[in-house]
């Protein structure tokens, strides 16, 4: 098997992302949706600005963003539709923010959720990373703030990090622009189905939790099979989740199927509109 | 859906309902408790610590100086006050400048080209004296003071101080029985209420969230700080001799935006005292770290997002406002122009106020955008007094080169100190603009509250403004 330099340089991140062409605002005929959320204050809105072009507001500033920021990009061949979700520590309590984040996580099924997290509160940041993959295992994580890691004295593992997580990390200083290449790369990875994966699921230790949790998904699975996340549903039961409840009452959950992008679309304007 | 769907549906939930009781009511404990453990566990894993804590905490002294009891409201207002003094004192010479060379200059030329084409009068007027000379003065008195204050402002943000201030603030709003992380969306309200409306979206409680809705309008907006500033360099710091006259003036505008963030806690208090009522929920806020501000990403961003598109706003609504002053000004009925007869009319109202009839009707010409609240007034004014420097007709935005023949032209209206004082109350105090109006209506989705957000603030406005003009009047007697 020969190599020659024109392959090494082709399989290489920065090959394809000199290819990268920031689409701004035009997204008509999109081939993929990748939905943005993380922690406040973590940076999204800059990932979010570097990879669309656009010049979204960013501020030094907790909650900044509270609505829904969409724009686009291409890279390899496919257009990429970016939705920049509000900041939030979880997917499980009531402010309308979460409810924003989580509702477009689920409904609108994006084939990449990219989770922005903080190297430095990897703890606290990770809270959220577990819940989304509860709800979708095609999640990319981007580390980042790894400047102001080392500035801390911090070392962060992203290997050991993305073997635990069974997802993609990648490391980055979105503010000086390090780490977009891989992050694209990571990102049509998962797009393109080319990355196998282990998500890591959280584990219930008390028993009875255990139990109850495999029992209902178990009822799920068997009424709703093209539900894809029958287990995090199954949670959202057992700990009242009227939201949830209604969703599959109005066949909003159980009847949506996954990669009819017109329906999806229509689906997102439904929850824009609310 | 099927039958068959809806009776599997309902018997998953009976099934989730009964084992939930045999999980016990700490399900909801047990949960979190399972992904924060897990979380711990993968972060500790990946991560390593420094074996030695670094000597000195940048981070943790800078905010205990920034957010101290003792220093941090002092601090707050040292900043606030350098960034208008900075504003107040550069804008001066560019703006002249553009005045120069879009009145002085542009204004002569476009009516000579108008001239030599054979332009019929009243299209000339309409076009150049009432659209073009509208625009330009927007753009001579606003672009300067905003190219200066934004970015300073943005840099303080990106440096990542407002949230100081927040912290700073919340305890005030607990204690006016409002939720803390108002704080953040009053000050984004400082940017532009609208903006400050959508972002008390971050309030859980609705009855929270509403009173930060309804209060966020005594926050001072982008289209009003000019407002402020202008009046501010041109009456009040011209009460002291010059070398002082910036910081006097910035003194002021800082005055005016304290009394809004008071009548904010106040109003907060009253709302949630009155019809309002309920628990003050708890919240925890975080503080970001101190980044080091990109100055020059920062400068661009900042006038391109902030700067030109209220300057744009500004542009698009002082284009048809000239047209429709210079028709009012120039379409007579009984002898005395449309305009004329408004103002007539509002002028007795408006004495009573300290203001006068043209201001009155300047705010309501400037609903659709406060920016235009001072070019309007100007226009105005020379429509009423007569008085015209280049001979130019009836409503026309007078060529203005220095400060000093602003300050002859408000004379000539009859303008004193209190009128100018009034102005800067009720230009903090009335209501919001019509984009907030709508903003309000769509987060509330309720006509009633719409109506109150809107109203109520003229109701106060006019209140505050007819005491001050009594008590100063009765003093100026007793003197």
């Amino acid at each position: 098997m020969t190599t020659n330099a024109k392959d090494a340089c082709e399989t290489c991140p920065i090959h394809d992302a000199a290819a990268l062409k920031k689409l701004g605002v035009e997204m008509g005929n999109f081939d993929y949706v990748v939905a943005l959320a993380g922690n406040p204050n973590t940076g999204k809105s800059t990932v979010f600005n570097a990879l669309t072009g656009l010049r979204q507001h960013t501020g030094n500033w907790p909650g900044k963003t509270v609505t829904r920021a969409e724009g686009g990009f291409e890279y390899g061949d496919h257009k990429y539709k970016l939705v920049d979700l509000p900041g939030t520590y979880s997917l499980l309590a009531t402010s309308l923010d979460e409810e924003v984040a989580r509702d477009f996580i689920l409904f609108g099924q994006p084939d990449v959720t990219i989770v922005v997290v903080d190297a430095t509160r990897l703890e606290r940041n990770l809270n959220l990373v577990l819940q989304v993959m509860e709800i979708t295992s095609r999640v990319v994580v981007a580390l980042n703030l790894m400047d102001e890691a080392e500035r801390h004295g911090l070392q962060v593992d992203e290997r050991r990090l993305a073997r635990d997580l069974g997802v993609p990390v990648v490391p980055m200083v979105a503010r000086q622009s390090q780490g977009v290449a891989e992050l694209l790369q990571a990102v049509s990875e998962v797009a393109n189905k080319k990355t196998a994966f282990k998500p890591y699921r959280v584990k219930y230790t008390s028993p009875e939790l255990k139990k109850a949790i495999e029992k209902v998904s178990k009822e799920i699975e068997d009424a709703y099979p093209e539900l894809p996340n029958a287990h995090w549903v199954a949670v959202r039961l057992l700990d009242g989740d009227e939201r949830i409840i209604e969703a599959l009452r109005k066949g909003e959950l159980g009847d949506l199927k996954h990669g009819d992008i017109e329906q999806r679309t229509a689906q997102l304007q439904v929850i824009g509109n609310q | 859906m099927t039958t068959e769907k809806t009776n599997s549906l309902e018997n998953i939930l009976s099934t989730a309902q009964s084992l939930r009781w045999e999980v016990g009511v700490d399900f909801h404990e047990k949960l979190t408790e399972s992904i924060y453990t897990d979380a711990a566990q993968i972060a500790d894993r990946a991560t390593t610590r420094p074996k030695e804590k670094p000597r000195f905490d940048f981070d943790r002294t800078l905010d205990k100086i920034i957010t101290s009891k003792t220093w941090g409201f002092p601090l707050m207002l040292l900043l606030l006050m350098m960034v208008f003094w900075l504003t107040i004192s550069g804008a001066n010479v560019p703006s002249s400048m553009l005045a120069t060379l879009l009145l002085d200059t542009g204004h002569p030329f476009l009516k000579g080209l108008a001239a030599n084409i054979g332009m019929p009068w009243w299209l000339d007027g309409f076009l150049i004296d009432g659209m073009y000379m509208a625009t330009a003065w927007v753009i001579s008195v606003m672009l300067p003071p905003m190219a200066i204050f934004f970015p300073l402002f943005t840099l303080l943000e990106d440096f990542g101080y407002l949230p100081r201030v927040a912290f700073n603030l919340d305890n005030l709003f607990r204690k006016s029985g409002a939720h803390g992380k108002q704080a953040l969306s009053m000050t984004m309200g400082f940017g532009c209420n609208a903006a400050g409306v959508v972002a008390t979206r971050i309030i859980d409680s609705p009855r929270e969230r509403l009173i930060a809705i309804l209060t966020n309008n005594f926050a001072l907006c982008n289209g009003r700080w000019p407002t402020q500033i202008l009046i501010a360099s041109l009456f009040i710091g011209a009460l002291v001799p010059a070398q002082l006259a910036g910081v006097i003036s910035a003194l002021a505008v800082v005055g005016i935006a304290l009394l809004g963030v008071f009548l904010t806690f106040l109003s907060s208090r009253f709302l949630s005292k009155t019809w309002l009522k309920g628990e003050v929920s708890t919240f925890s806020l975080e503080l970001p770290p101190y980044r080091p501000p990109r100055i020059w990403q920062t400068i661009y961003t900042s006038i391109i997002d902030r700067t030109l598109v209220v300057l744009w706003r500004a542009i698009v609504f002082a284009l048809p406002a000239g047209a429709i002053l210079w028709l009012g000004a120039n379409i007579i009925i009984a002898d005395i122009s449309v305009a004329g007869h408004l103002i007539n009319f509002l002028e007795p109202f408006g004495l009573l106020l300290g203001l006068n009839g043209v201001i009155l009707v300047a705010f309501i010409v400037a609903i659709p955008a406060n920016e235009i609240v001072v070019p309007t007034i100007m226009m105005l004014t020379v429509l009423v007094t007569g008085v015209t420097g280049v001979g130019e007709g009836a409503g026309v935005m007078f060529e203005l080169e220095s400060g000093m023949e602003t300050m002859a032209l408000f004379q000539a209206g009859g303008w004193t100190l209190l009128t100018a004082v009034n102005l800067m109350l009720f230009s903090l105090i009335h209501n919001p603009c019509s984009t907030t109006i709508y903003t309000i209506y769509k987060e509330t989705g309720s006509k009633k509250w719409t109506w109150v957000a809107s109203l109520s603030p003229v109701i106060l406005g006019f209140a505050v403004t007819f005491v001050v003009a009594q008590v100063w009047r009765l003093i100026e007697t007793l003197l």
